[in-house]
C-alpha cells in the first residue's frame, strides 16, 4: 500500500502518526480511505464538493497532483503521497 | 521561545533584504519545543521563492516546501515555522497572516524592513490568537 505522509497540523487526526498507509489506486481513493479510517480528517484535504482543498498541496512522489490528474492521479503501491499545507500570507 | 541558530538568523535576514522591495519568505527547520528544553530551536533555514512576487503578499513555493520537508526529515528534524518580510509595515501578523496560518504548532517569524534595518519578531498563532514569543540566538 502507498505511504501517506501527514503534515504536523493533521497528525492529531491520525493519532499522531507522521506516516500512514492507505489503500487506493488514485489520490482520491486514498484520501477517501483515510477519512473512513480517521473521520477527523474529513473536509481537511478534500472539500464537501469533492475538490482538493485550496490550502493543501498533495504530491505523488515529487509531482504536485494539481499538474497531473488532481484527485484522479494514479498512485502505485510503492509510491509516496505527501500532504503539505499551503503557506501564504502578507502584510495586508 | 524560539531559539535561532546564528547562521539561520543571518540567512533569513539576507534573504529578506535581497528580496526587497518585494516580500521574501522561507521555512525554518529544527526541533519543536518541549516543556523541559528551553523552547523550539531552528537550526536550518530554507529560503524559498515568493510565488506571489508581491510587496504585499507571499506564497511559499510548494515545490520548495516539499524539498524542505524532505531535507528536514533526512536530518531528523522537521519544518517548525515560516518567516516572511513586511517591506513597509511593522513586524506583526496581518489579518491575512492570521487567516492563512497553516499550522498552530508552527512559529511565525516576521522581518520588517519598514525602518531600513531589519526588525525581527516571532509569534505563535493559534485559533486566531496571536502571542509574541522571545527570539534568542543560539550560541556556539
Amino acid at each position: 500500500m502507498p505511504d501517506v505522509r501527514i503534515p504536523t497540523m493533521l497528525r492529531p487526526a491520525v493519532g499522531g502518526a507522521a506516516t500512514v498507509s492507505a489503500d487506493g489506486e488514485t489520490v482520491g481513493e486514498i484520501v477517501a480511505h483515510l477519512v473512513a479510517a480517521y473521520p477527523a480528517l474529513g473536509g481537511q484535504v478534500v472539500t464537501e464538493d469533492g475538490s482538493l482543498h485550496k490550502f493543501v498541496n498533495v504530491y505523488v512522489n515529487d509531482d504536485d497532483i494539481r499538474y497531473l490528474s488532481k484527485l484522479d492521479t494514479k498512485v502505485g503501491a510503492g509510491d509516496t503521497v505527501t500532504i503539505l499545507p499551503a503557506v501564504a500570507g502578507g502584510a495586508v | 521561545m524560539l531559539r535561532l541558530d546564528g547562521t539561520v538568523y543571518a540567512q533569513m535576514l539576507a534573504h529578506c533584504v535581497d528580496g526587497w522591495p518585494l516580500e521574501a519568505c522561507g521555512l525554518l527547520g529544527g526541533r519543536p519545543g518541549r516543556p523541559d528544553d528551553g523552547g523550539a530551536a531552528a537550526t536550518v533555514c530554507y529560503p524559498t521563492a515568493n510565488l506571489a512576487e508581491s510587496a504585499r503578499v507571499y506564497t511559499v513555493d510548494p515545490r520548495a516546501h516539499l524539498r524542505a520537508d524532505r531535507d528536514a526529515e533526512a536530518r531528523g528534524l522537521e519544518v517548525i515555522g515560516v518567516f516572511h518580510s513586511h517591506t513597509h509595515t511593522a513586524p506583526y501578523p496581518s489579518p491575512t497572516d492570521v487567516a492563512q496560518a497553516p499550522d498552530p504548532a508552527w512559529h511565525y517569524v516576521l522581518v520588517s524592513l519598514a525602518d531600513g534595518a531589519p526588525t525581527v519578531r516571532s509569534y505563535r498563532i493559534v485559533d486566531g490568537n496571536i502571542a509574541e514569543e522571545p527570539v534568542v540566538l543560539l550560541s556556539g
